[in-house]
C-alpha cells in the first residue's frame, strides 16, 4: 500500500474510533489503540508499513516532552517540590523497585526487570488528566496529589531515557551492534547514535571530548534559550505571519532534535530541556498552541500503530495469564499509591481516587518499550505480552472510575481540601490586548496583587513586560488556542481590551460562546460599539475615551473660573445622564439599528441635556443645581 | 499663634456669607486659607497633607454653613479620614497636643431657636457636642462656637458687614495671641470676644 492510501487507512480508523472511544468515556488515547487494532490484527488492512509510519510518529514524543518542558515553570516546580519529591518520587521509585522484583520472580534478568520496572511505574498522563478534568475531580485533594505525581513521572521520563543504555551496555555485549530486529525496531526519534547509520565526526572524538561536547551543547542549548531564541523569535513575530511563526517553531524542535541524534543523546531530552528554558518566555503559549496540534496527530498516529502492532492471536492462546498479569500490574500500583497516599495524608474518597486512578500503565510505556527495545534491553517476547498488558490496563481504566464514582465515593468522606497545592498557573484573570487601556486595568490588577495574564500580539511591548515581571504572553488573542492555553476556562474574569474593532467584537463573542462561565469587560469606541459589544455577550462594556473626556471636561471648567466642586458636580451629572441615554437608546438600536427613530430618540436626549446644563443658580429644583440649597429666604420655620 | 482656616461649603458660588467670611480671611496676613471642598471636589483627601498641615498651625478653624445640625459631609470626610490614631489621638497621638481650634458657623435658624427654651432646645455650643468631644480626645484646646444666626436674612437686613469685621478681628486676635482663651473656651460662644465684638454688643 503506498504512504498516501496508508495515511487514509489511518485517519479513517482513527476520526470513527477516537470520537466514539471518548463517547463511551475510554478517552482518547484508548481510541487510537482501538482504531490500531482494527486496521491492523482485526482486518488487516495494514501491515508493513506501520513501522515506517511508527518511526515517523514517534516524532509526535518529542514533541510531547517539548510541550512538558513548555509547562515546567522552574518557579512552579520549585513551589511543589515537596510534592513532587515526596509523592511523586516515591511512587516511581517504590513502584519500579516492586514491579522490578516481580519480574525477577518470574525469571526476567536483571536489566530487563529494572527496565520494565521503571516503565510501568508510570501511569497515563492523557488518560487521568483528561478523565479528572472531565468529571471535575481536579481540585479535590485526590485530584491535586494525582496530578503532581504525573508531574513527576513526566519528569522521570527523562533520567530514565538516560539510565537505559547504561542498562544495555551490561545487558548486552556489543550493544553498538542494535538490535532492529524486535517488531518496534529502533524508533528513530529515541535513537541512541551509537547505534544507527554511519558513525558521525562526533563519534570519532575520544570519549572525554565527547561528553566535554555533550556538556556544552545542553549549556549551549540552555545559553540559547535564553539569549538568542528570544530575538530570533521576536523578529519573526514581528513579521506577523502566523505561519511563519509556526515554521519557526517546528524548526526549532527539529533542528534540537537533529542536533541530540548527532551527539548520541534522546532528542525527547533535548526538546524536553528547550521546553523548560523556555517555560517562562512570553512566546510560551504561542509555542504551545503551535506544537499542540502536531504533537497530537503525530502522537495519535502513533498510539495507532502500537494497537497495529498488537498481537491478537498472543492475547487470544493466553487471555486468562495476559489479563491476570494485566490485574496483578493494577493492584500492584494500586497498593503502592494507596499506601503514599494515606502517608501523604489522603482519606476516603481521595485516597481511592488517588489510588485507583492511577493504577494503570502509561502511553510512555509505549515509548519507552520501543527504546529498550531500540538499546537491547527488552525483546520481542518480552514487549509484545508487555504492550498488551499495557493496553488492558488502559481499558481497564475507565472501569475503575466507574467503580471509584459509583460505589467507592458515595460512601467515603472527603479529606480537607489543602490551600497550599496552588497547581492553577493560570492567572484568574486573563487581559486581551496591552496597548493603551489594557495597560492600566492589568497595572490597577497588578498592583492590588492579583494574577493577571496578559496576551498581546505585540512582541516589543510584551517583551518589556515580562522584563518587570508581567506575566504577558505573545499572540493573536482573536486565536481560540492561545485563549485555551492562557487558562480562560478557569479564569474568573475577562478582560477584552484590543484597539481593532472588528477584532475585539470578534473576541468577545467567541468567548462569550466558548466559556459561558467566564465575565467578560470589554472596552468599546463608541456607543455604538457598547451595543454591539453587549450584543456579542460582554457583561459591561466602557467607552473607552468617555471617562478620560469627561475629566477633561470638568478640568476646563475648573480652568476657566468654575469651583472644582461645581465642576465635578457637573461632570457627574453629565455622567449619569449620557449613561441614561445610553440605557434608554438601547432598545431602539437593538431594533433597528441607527434609524431614524434612534436618532430621534437621541435628539430627545440631548436637548434634555442641554437643558439641565444651562440652568442657573435660580432654577432651583432641577438636578444639578439641586444640591445644598439653602431654605427660601421667608421659611418661617427656621 | 499660626492660624489656619478650613472652609467646607460646597457651593460657594450660591453661599452669601461662607463665601464673604473667607475671602476676608484670605485678605488677612499670617492666615492660611483652604478651601476644602475646592481641593477635594472629589472626596478623595490628601491625608499627609492634610495631617502637615495642622501640624504646622496653631489654631484650627472650622469655618463652615450649618447642615442638619453638623457640617457639610467633606468635613466628615476629613475628620475620618485626617484625624488618624497615632497621629491625633491614641496613645503615641499627640500631634494636636494643646492646638486651639473652634467652629465658625452660620446657621439658618435665628438666634432663640439656639436656646434651651427655643425650638432646638439647646444652645448651638451644646449641639456641637460631637466636635468638643473630638477635639477634647485629641487633646485640643476646645473654643466656644462663633456664631452668624439667620444667617439666610443677614445680608437683606444689613448684619453680614458688622459680622465680617467682628471675624476678622478674631482671626487677628488669634494669630496676635491677644485672645482670652481661657474665657474663651468657658464661653456659650466667642461673638462679643474681640474689641470689635464688644463694640458690637454694647452697641446693640
Ligand atoms: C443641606 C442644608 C442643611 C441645613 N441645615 C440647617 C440646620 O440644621 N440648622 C440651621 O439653622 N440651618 C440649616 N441650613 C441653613 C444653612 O445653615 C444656611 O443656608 C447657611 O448657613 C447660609 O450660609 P451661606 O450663605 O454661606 O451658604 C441648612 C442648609 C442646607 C442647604
Amino acid at each position: 500500500m503506498d504512504l498516501l492510501a496508508a495515511g487514509f487507512v489511518y485517519l479513517v480508523a482513527a476520526v470513527i474510533a477516537v470520537p466514539l472511544a471518548k463517547r463511551l468515556g475510554l478517552g482518547s488515547v484508548l481510541g487510537y489503540l482501538i482504531a490500531g487494532l482494527v486496521i491492523g490484527p482485526v482486518l488487516g488492512v495494514v501491515g508493513g508499513e506501520t513501522v515506517d509510519i511508527q518511526h515517523f510518529a514517534e516524532f509526535g514524543v518529542v514533541m510531547m516532552l517539548f510541550l512538558v518542558g513548555l509547562e515546567l515553570q522552574p518557579a512552579m516546580l520549585w513551589r511543589m517540590r515537596a510534592q513532587l519529591l515526596g509523592l511523586g518520587g516515591m511512587q516511581v521509585l517504590g513502584t519500579a523497585v516492586l514491579i522490578a522484583a516481580a519480574a525477577l520472580v518470574f525469571g526476567v534478568a536483571w536489566q530487563a526487570s529494572l527496565a520494565l520496572g521503571m516503565i510501568l511505574a508510570l501511569s497515563s498522563t492523557a488518560i487521568v488528566l483528561q478523565t479528572l478534568g472531565e468529571k471535575g475531580l481536579m481540585p479535590t485533594a485526590g485530584g491535586k496529589g494525582s496530578f503532581s505525581v504525573l508531574l513527576t513521572q513526566d519528569i522521570a521520563v527523562i533520567p530514565m531515557l538516560a539510565l537505559m543504555p547504561l542498562l544495555a551496555v551490561n545487558a548486552v555485549a556489543g550493544g553498538h551492534d542494535g538490535h532492529g530486529d524486535s517488531g518496534h525496531g529502533a524508533p528513530a526519534a529515541d535513537a541512541h547514535g551509537h547505534g544507527h547509520g554511519a558513525p558521525t565526526l562526533f563519534d570519532t572524538l575520544p570519549d572525554w571530548a565527547q561528553a566535554v561536547a555533550v556538556l556544552l551543547i545542553i549549556g549551549g542549548i540552555i545559553v540559547a534559550g535564553r539569549t538568542v531564541i528570544r530575538p530570533v523569535f521576536r523578529f519573526i513575530a514581528e513579521a506577523r505571519l502566523r505561519e511563519i511563526f509556526t515554521a519557526a517553531a517546528l524548526m526549532l524542535v527539529i533542528g534540537i532534535a537533529l542536533l541530540m541524534n548527532y551527539v548520541g543523546l534522546s532528542p525527547a531530552l533535548g526538546t524536553f530541556l528547550a521546553g523548560v528554558v523556555l517555560s517562562d518566555s512570553e512566546y510560551r503559549h504561542e509555542l504551545e498552541s503551535d506544537i499542540e496540534p502536531f504533537k497530537g496527530l503525530l502522537l495519535g498516529l502513533f498510539f495507532i500503530t502500537v494497537g497495529a502492532g498488537i498481537d491478537f492471536q498472543l492475547l487470544l492462546s493466553n487471555p486468562v495469564g495476559l489479563v491476570g498479569l494485566a490485574l496483578g500490574l493494577m493492584a500492584l500500583k494500586a497498593g503502592v499509591l494507596y499506601v503514599l497516599g494515606t502517608g501523604f495524608g489522603l482519606r476516603g474518597a481521595d485516597r481511592w481516587l488517588f489510588s485507583l486512578g492511577l493504577a494503570q500503565a502509561g502511553e510512555f510505556a509505549f515509548v519507552l518499550f520501543g527504546f529498550a527495545a531500540g538499546a537491547g534491553i527488552l525483546g520481542a517476547e518480552v514487549i509484545k505480552p508487555m504492550t498488551l498488558v499495557v493496553a488492558l490496563t488502559m481499558l481497564l481504566t475507565p472501569l475503575l472510575f466507574i467503580l471509584y464514582e459509583k460505589v467507592l465515593a458515595p460512601r467515603a468522606v472527603r479529606t480537607e481540601d489543602r490551600a497550599a497545592d496552588e497547581i492553577d498557573e493560570a492567572g484568574s484573570i486573563v487581559v486581551a490586548g496591552i496597548g493603551r487601556v489594557g495597560q492600566i486595568i492589568t497595572r490597577m490588577l497588578v498592583t492590588n496583587g492579583h494574577k493577571v495574564t496578559v496576551l498581546d500580539h505585540d512582541p516589543e511591548t510584551i517583551e518589556n513586560l515580562s522584563r518587570i515581571g508581567f506575566r504577558a504572553y505573545y499572540g493573536d488573542a482573536t486565536r481560540p488556542d492561545l485563549l485555551h492555553s492562557a487558562g480562560l476556562e478557569d479564569a474568573k474574569l475577562f478582560v477584552a481590551a484590543l484597539d481593532d474593532r472588528e477584532k475585539q467584537t470578534e473576541l468577545v463573542h467567541h468567548v462569550a460562546k466558548t466559556y459561558p462561565e467566564v465575565t467578560i469587560h470589554a472596552r468599546a469606541h463608541d456607543r455604538h460599539h457598547v451595543y454591539e459589544l453587549e450584543r456579542a455577550g460582554a457583561h459591561l462594556a466602557q467607552r473607552e475615551t468617555f471617562e478620560g473626556a469627561l475629566a477633561m471636561g470638568r478640568d476646563a471648567m475648573t480652568a476657566i473660573g468654575y469651583h472644582p466642586f461645581r465642576a465635578e458636580a457637573a461632570s457627574r451629572t453629565f455622567r449619569s445622564h449620557d449613561r441614561e441615554a445610553l440605557d434608554g437608546l438601547r432598545e431602539s438600536w437593538n431594533e433597528s439599528g441607527v434609524s431614524k427613530s434612534y436618532i430621534d430618540a437621541m435628539r430627545a436626549h440631548s436637548q434634555t441635556l442641554f437643558e439641565l446644563m444651562k440652568a442657573d443658580r435660580h432654577d432651583t429644583h432641577d438636578r444639578s443645581e439641586r444640591g445644598w440649597t439653602p431654605p427660601p429666604k421667608g421659611d418661617a420655620s427656621l | 499663634m499660626r492660624t489656619l482656616v478650613y472652609l467646607a461649603h460646597p457651593r460657594p458660588d450660591r453661599s452669601e456669607i461662607n463665601a464673604p467670611m473667607f475671602e476676608a480671611a484670605r485678605g488677612i496676613e499670617g492666615i492660611t486659607c483652604v478651601d476644602l471642598y475646592g481641593e477635594y471636589p472629589s472626596f478623595e483627601m490628601n491625608v499627609d497633607r492634610e495631617q502637615q498641615r495642622i501640624t504646622e498651625h496653631d489654631a484650627i478653624v472650622f469655618l463652615h454653613p450649618l447642615y442638619w445640625y453638623s457640617v457639610p459631609a467633606l468635613l466628615r470626610e476629613w475628620q475620618d479620614l485626617v484625624l488618624e490614631h497615632g497621629f491625633a489621638y491614641g496613645h503615641s497621638g499627640h500631634a494636636l497636643d494643646g492646638k486651639v481650634t473652634f467652629n465658625a458657623v452660620t446657621c439658618g435658624a435665628a438666634a432663640e431657636a439656639y436656646t434651651p427654651e427655643g425650638a432646638n432646645g439647646a444652645h448651638l455650643r451644646t449641639l456641637l457636642m460631637p466636635f468638643e468631644k473630638t477635639a477634647d480626645l485629641c487633646r485640643m484646646r476646645y473654643l466656644a462656637p462663633f456664631a452668624l444666626f439667620g444667617a439666610g436674612r443677614a445680608v437683606e437686613e444689613g448684619r453680614d458687614k458688622s459680622h465680617l469685621a467682628e471675624w476678622r478681628s478674631l482671626l487677628k486676635a488669634l494669630r496676635d495671641d491677644t485672645l482670652d482663651i481661657t474665657a474663651a473656651r468657658a464661653a456659650l460662644s466667642l461673638n462679643g470676644f474681640t474689641a470689635a465684638g464688644a463694640a458690637k454688643l454694647e452697641a446693640v
